[in-house]
């Protein structure tokens, strides 16, 4: 079966030196009778970052979902590292490379921030946490990655602001060593000021080490700069697939408008 | 006792309030008042004070023994409240575990002649297998905890009467001696074991992960699930601590009192009790956060002023609803505190 040089045939990525770290084959997930992603191919090359965009009801969360192990596909494969995996939870994802900033954030109102941090992956010893130990590795997490608003990390996370509370949840995902990060709408509830400290981390990332990313947005304009290639998702699937460098905010804008005056205008002609 | 040692000298600086004193005294009182426990604590003792001042044997021995007696169980089973509470949901059933654990334990030792330990471990592996039953309703056909415990509970409530037909047993007579007294029957043996079991579950929740999975599953039960936490694992866990907790302090309390009685003390009373001292001790319904040292506060409130109305000697009639008043009374101060704390930290 495996021939001598049989490289992946239709591998977009281009030659077979430069295999993506993750690729998603035909994936579709149905709920109930909405269709939420009909047929999905896409692929994230090694320290990449993909901004993947879309309307509000495209499927980007459900993708982000299926991409991270909480959600089954119905059809389809990932792959990673050019070997076809299935995720059983989310943890068994992030114990493989994959981490992700949910949209919700996924964080506990009652628990301290650095319990928060460490939610899911706490130091133990003894079967009793070691706070102390955890605590100093928080304040260190969020100094190295420039976070520096957050005074105290044993003040419950309620306490914070929306943009602390987002830039806690990146942080949390920033220093689990992950291969693939996932943001979901990482810019969403963010001040101006936060929201660029959020995309100078990414920047950072993308510069200092290998991680490769797929940021999620609606809101194209700011992440365009951090991204390298961009995708959109409409109505389940990708329609969209170019490098940064050649496409502009028109074109996108032009794109995602476009629908909407093309549904318009059959809306205007079904009615005449 | 618990309550006397440690804090006489914060219960006074709580009354010194509007004093200017040294920074080190208001750091230390502004501590104290930031923990959840503090208004309870409050309560705990001034109901000690004035029952004191009522009557002169409200602090003597036996009577501390009549209270430590009337603490345990319902401290015992606020623990377990106390957890499922945190974790986002109740169980009304345990209080019939508390009734029908020792029947189980009497039904093996003196019907199929199990040896003594090995029946009340027979009683509470039972007990664990209905709390397991509680949470595989609740957590996988979703059905809300307030009907699928009251359901249990009747279920249960049915089973205890068909099987000892409505009458009371005596304690198996393979138990008495050694293992009754250590199991309920000497002065402080039920004081002792609640303070071990609070202590336990106090450094559960407090300290482990089982004890921050609690929380977050009470907090943000999706937040946690995206996180990875098995949620039904712990939610699951805490049914069947709470039952086996219900069943302990139903074998211990039946060693006390000397009988196993289907219409004593059990059933709806321990359920209401423990609900009470968990709430009354600063755990929210809501979900989320709860203390058991709180809880263990709350039952010795409530356990006072059962027994100090008894001793000022107002009539059993009127006795509910003086009790009430008090609950509601507490609670009331209890919200004005938090109000107070929460105004203290920022």
């Amino acid at each position: 079966m495996a021939e001598p040089g049989a490289a992946p045939v239709d591998d977009p990525a281009g030659g077979p030196g430069d295999q993506p770290v993750f690729r998603v084959e035909n994936v579709a997930k149905r709920y109930g009778a909405v269709v939420a992603l009909s047929d999905v191919s896409l692929r994230l090359g090694k320290g990449e970052v993909l901004g993947l965009l879309g309307d509000n009801g495209a499927g980007k969360s459900t993708l982000v979902k299926i991409l991270c192990g909480f959600h089954k596909p119905d059809a389809g494969t990932l792959i990673l590292d050019g070997e076809p995996v299935e995720f059983r939870s989310v943890e068994h994802a992030r114990s493989l490379g994959i981490d992700i900033v949910y949209q919700d954030l996924a964080l506990v109102n009652e628990l301290s921030v650095f319990h928060n941090m460490f939610l899911n992956r706490e130091s133990v010893r003894w079967r009793l946490l070691q706070n102390r130990k955890m605590r100093r590795l928080a304040k260190e997490h969020l100094a190295a990655i420039g976070i520096t608003n957050i005074r105290d990390v044993g003040v419950e996370v309620a306490k914070l602001s929306g943009g602390q509370r987002q830039a806690i949840a990146v942080a949390r995902a920033v220093t689990s060593n992950a291969k693939v990060l996932l943001l979901d709408e990482p810019l969403a509830a963010m001040g101006a000021k936060e929201g660029a400290l959020i995309l100078d981390l990414i920047q950072d990332l993308r510069a200092n080490s290998d991680v490769s990313m797929i940021v999620i947005a609606h809101n194209y304009a700011q992440i365009l700069e951090v991204c390298d290639r961009i995708n959109v998702l409409q109505h389940g699937r990708i329609t969209f697939d170019k490098p940064t460098a050649e496409t502009g905010i028109e074109e996108l804008t032009d794109l995602m408008v476009t629908e909407y005056r093309n549904a318009r205008r059959q809306l205007g002609n079904a009615a005449s | 006792m618990v309550t006397t040692d440690r804090p006489s000298s914060t219960s006074t600086g709580a009354d010194e309030g509007p004093a200017r004193r040294g920074t080190t005294w208001r750091s230390l009182l502004g501590a104290f008042l930031r923990r959840r426990e503090a208004s309870v604590f409050i309560v705990a003792i001034g109901l000690m004070v004035y029952f004191r001042l009522s009557s002169d044997v409200f602090l003597e021995k036996p009577n501390l023994v009549n209270i430590a007696q009337a603490t345990a169980p319902g401290a015992i089973v606020a623990v377990g409240i106390v957890l499922l509470l945190v974790s986002g949901e109740i169980d009304l059933s345990v209080g019939m575990v508390f009734a029908l654990a020792p029947f189980l334990m009497h039904y093996a030792a003196d019907f199929y002649g199990v040896p003594p330990l090995l029946s009340i471990l027979l009683a509470l592996v039972v007990s664990a297998l209905i709390g397991l039953g509680n949470g595989l309703i609740v957590c996988l056909l979703k059905v809300p905890s307030f009907v699928t415990t009251l359901g249990t509970f009747y279920v249960l409530f049915g089973v205890v009467l068909t099987t000892s037909h409505a009458y009371p047993a005596e304690i198996p007579p393979s138990m008495e001696g050694r293992i009754q007294s250590w199991l309920g029957a000497a002065n402080w043996a039920e004081l002792i074991w609640c303070l071990l079991i609070v202590g336990y579950f106090h450094v559960v929740l407090t300290r482990t992960r089982w004890g921050i999975y609690t929380v977050s599953v009470g907090g943000n039960l999706l937040g946690a699930t995206e996180a990875g936490i098995r949620v039904n694992r712990i939610k699951i866990g805490n049914f069947m601590i709470t039952s086996v907790l219900g069943a302990f302090a139903g074998i211990m309390e039946a060693f006390r009192v000397n009988t196993i009685d289907p219409n004593l003390g059990g059933g709806t009373t321990v359920t209401f009790t423990a609900i009470s001292a968990a709430v009354i001790g600063g755990t929210a319904l809501a979900g989320g956060s709860g203390t058991i040292v709180g809880a263990l506060l709350g039952a010795l409130v409530l356990a006072e002023l059962q027994n100090g109305f008894n001793l000022i000697g107002i009539s059993a009639n009127p006795f509910y609803l003086i009790l009430g008043a008090a609950i509601l009374i507490s609670m009331i101060a209890n919200q004005y505190l938090t109000r107070l704390r929460r105004a203290g930290e920022t």
